[in-house]
């Protein structure tokens, strides 16, 4: 009750601070003086302070059960073991909407210590656009979805939390992921403050290429743990299924990319200005779209907690508005500054850097149009299609080849003009590549050409890349690192999409089934309870091809509140492959449906996108290397 | 006539509108082989031909209709008013279960039999995928 109540007002308070924070610097902006005002940092933690304080008393809400919170009602449960009431707390839309007004508030905080150096009225106007997107969420959340209102008369139980959601993976997937996407408001923010004091430089690239590096990170990562999750709690036994919500994901994360490549231009030569500065706004307006499309409704999955149009309408309203500021912004003070515009020649890094933007925009695209048109087409025919996962294969797999080519060559030139060196040695490693897909590849699969072009590209970048990290030892790891992580995913990708096998049939206790290469044998089932769920666990015992028994337990659990039946896949993971076994129980029915895969290099696919975002971290730790 | 920095321009130009119109085809050509269009039994039932295209049935599985053998599950789909078998060899999600709500995804046989590769999972055992709601009016 009392915790409800300090939420809410503390809330009200945290707006307050908005209104005031952006008299203070209207006002502090006008001033000669060259620092900034010490009251405007101090306004700032005491908006921090109140949004965590709001936070807190929900997290404490959530712990006690206090079920005279509606939103605790909705989404909790007294069985519920601790860490999935405190996971709770943003596993549902309201919740989930005060942290992202919490990373908003944190990272404004942040942004004004860690610029101190930086011009007065820049900082200023960063905090103003800022605080303009932090009254947006305010009012969004106190206004269509506050997470404390009140329940009279207070139920005695709750309505329990989804069960997919009651999972450590996706307990932190939604933090780390919008530590990501907020991390884009401050980008946005500060690069339309630097449009107005036309300080898109050199300065300005190096301080704010931190801010991308640390939103690419987390973004990454977040989606990494989403995928990780839905591969092993979602059963279908993959990583990636072009469900619309994944890809509205996948958008901010191909423009930031495409970001953080061209403000290296931008910090190292002073140009692709006005491009950095229209890539920062998309990725922001992407980000946006992301939440609006996933949390109005219009695409449906796990992510959608509630079909609320005034919500839906108000994002819309807010998103809508923040384009035109910025696009009007943008048109008004940006000036390209004609020095040194254009300066460099085809063969040169800035060229290269352009080239992986392209083919970001490209992946963009595709993205994009896949995952728009069936809700465009349904606003006006009232038609309902889906796009399948061949439209973006068929459509981005091509292109990986030329894609993975300049990024092998690209990072060799030099700013400006450059030629390639090393020719001989480069020819070399493309043929050892290619001689090398040909052996590996040549029995698995009828598309061999395809393949062989494809595979030998990723290979030359692995092995490109791997040189250079062994040769010159930690000269631009960070990069090298990346790239070489991006060799990786692919190759796993691949290779994972060409090895992998599955079985799938129907089969009774005690039944043995043949297959091609081996036999599934399911021994027997135990039941087990526990607080909060019950669980059927199924005993398999697996002989593959070379004789070796492997031992898998799926479960089926049936969860008490809400009553909702999941499947707890069984996975066997080794370095070379994972065996994946889930099982399910159709009601009144003897059978058990199966489904046996055996995935390969499945591991390498975490541990490549790991060795991405730690290209990333390096960089961030150390600019040092970045010549 | 034009210098020789106007004619690079507008070579480059003429490069990139023609990559972009490409582009554009590439994608619109391969959007329309690969949507998957959504249809209710009814709407089946009354298309004059078959198409060999794939695409997604929805609506209710009827009570009483799921029949599983050792290779196939078995049922039928409804929308109140016509109904279809379906024929699935595979792993249901785990919300499958008579009376609820189902989107299968696969070719049709005849307006009276479909071949399932795919059930769609749903993650909430009171959401109703707003085709499905559609599909079965307001039932």
């Amino acid at each position: 009750m009392l915790a409800n109540q300090i939420g809410y007002y503390s809330l009200i308070l945290g707006l307050l601070f908005s209104v005031l924070l952006c008299g203070v610097s209207i006002k502090d902006f006008g001033e000669s003086n060259k620092k900034i005002n010490q009251n405007i940092l101090s306004l700032t933690f005491l908006q921090l302070v109140f949004v965590i304080v709001s936070f807190l008393s929900l997290i404490i809400s959530f712990i006690n059960s206090d079920f005279s919170n509606e939103i605790v009602f909705n989404n909790s449960h007294t069985t519920k073991p601790l860490f999935y009431k405190i996971s709770g707390t943003w596993g549902n839309h309201e919740g989930s909407l005060l942290l992202w007004l919490l990373v908003l508030t944190l990272f404004i905080f942040l942004f004004l210590i860690k610029s101190k150096e930086q011009p007065k009225k820049y900082r200023i106007l960063t905090l103003l656009f800022q605080q303009i997107i932090i009254i947006g969420f305010f009012l969004f959340v106190l206004m269509t979805s506050s997470p404390f209102n009140y329940l009279f008369p207070i139920p005695n139980e709750g309505l329990g939390l989804n069960p997919v959601l009651q999972d450590p993976a996706l307990a932190i997937h939604p933090p780390i992921l919008y530590l990501g996407y907020v991390g884009t408001s401050i980008i946005f923010s500060s690069s339309l403050a630097a449009v107005m004091q036309n300080y898109v430089s050199k300065q300005w690239g190096q301080h704010i290429k931190k801010w991308v590096l640390v939103s690419w990170i987390f973004l990454t990562i977040g989606i990494m743990l989403g995928s990780i999750w839905a591969y092993y709690e979602l059963g279908w036994g993959g990583f990636w299924f072009w469900d619309p919500v994944e890809n509205v994901s996948l958008m901010p994360w191909l423009t930031l990319t495409a970001l953080l490549h061209c403000i290296v231009v931008l910090e190292s030569r002073a140009e692709l200005t006005s491009w950095v500065v229209i890539l920062s706004i998309t990725t922001f307006t992407l980000s946006m779209c992301g939440t609006f499309l996933v949390r109005s409704g219009i695409l449906n999955s796990v992510h959608t907690f509630a079909n609320d149009p005034a919500r839906g309408i108000f994002i819309l309203i807010f998103l809508f508005v923040l384009i035109v500021l910025s696009l009007v912004i943008f048109f008004i003070f940006h000036r390209e500054n004609n020095k040194s515009s254009n300066n460099f020649f085809w063969l040169s890094k800035e060229t290269s850097i352009l080239i992986n933007n392209w083919f970001m925009m490209y992946f963009l695209s595709v993205v994009l149009i896949g995952t728009v048109y069936p809700i465009f087409l349904d606003v006006i025919s009232s038609e309902k299609i889906s796009v399948g996962p061949p439209f973006y294969q068929k459509l981005i797999v091509p292109f990986l080849i030329p894609f993975l080519l300049f990024m092998s060559l690209g990072p060799r030139l030099k700013w400006i003009k450059s030629k390639i060196e090393n020719k001989s040695s480069l020819i070399i490693t493309f043929a050892i590549s290619a001689i090398l897909t040909f052996f590996i590849i040549k029995n698995l699969t009828t598309d061999l050409l395809f393949y062989i072009l494809l595979i030998s590209a990723a290979f030359f970048l692995f092995f490109t890349t791997l040189k250079e990290l062994l040769l010159k030892k930690f000269k631009n790891i960070s990069q090298t690192s990346a790239h070489f992580g991006f060799s990786l995913l692919i190759l796993s990708i691949l290779f994972n999409s060409i090895l992998s096998s599955e079985i799938t049939t129907n089969i009774k206790v005690g039944e043995k089934y043949n297959y091609k290469k081996g036999e599934i044998f399911f021994k027997k089932i135990e039941e087990k309870q526990e607080s909060n769920f019950n669980s059927i666990i199924g005993y398999f015992e697996i002989k593959n091809e070379n004789g070796k028994i492997i031992e898998l337990k799926p479960e089926i659990r049936v969860y008490n509140q809400p009553i909702v039946i999941t499947s707890e896949a069984d996975i066997k993971t080794t370095l070379i492959e994972d065996n994946f076994l889930v099982m399910n129980l159709v009601k009144g029915n003897e059978y058990f449906n199966i489904r046996y895969q055996v995935k390969s290099f499945m591991i390498w696919i975490w541990i490549s996108v790991l060795l991405i975002s730690f290209g990333g971290l390096i960089s961030l730790v150390n600019t040092k290397y970045e010549k | 006539m034009y210098g020789r920095k106007v004619k690079l321009r507008f070579v480059l130009l003429a490069l990139i509108l023609a990559s972009v119109v490409l582009t554009v085809l590439l994608v619109l050509q391969s959007l329309k082989e690969n949507v998957v269009y959504f249809q209710s039994p009814s709407a089946i039932k009354s298309l004059i031909e078959l198409n060999k295209k794939k695409i997604r049935v929805g609506g209710m599985v009827k009570e009483q209709s799921v029949f599983i053998t050792s290779d196939e599950v078995n049922f039928i789909i409804t929308d109140f008013k016509n109904e279809i078998n379906v024929v699935y060899s595979g792993v249901v999600p785990n919300l499958f279960a008579e009376g609820k709500g189902v989107v299968a995804e696969g070719f049709l046989k005849d307006k009276n039999y479909f071949t399932a590769t795919k059930i769609l999972a749903k993650h909430d055992e009171n959401y109703m995928p707003p085709e499905v709601k559609e599909a079965i009016g307001d039932k």
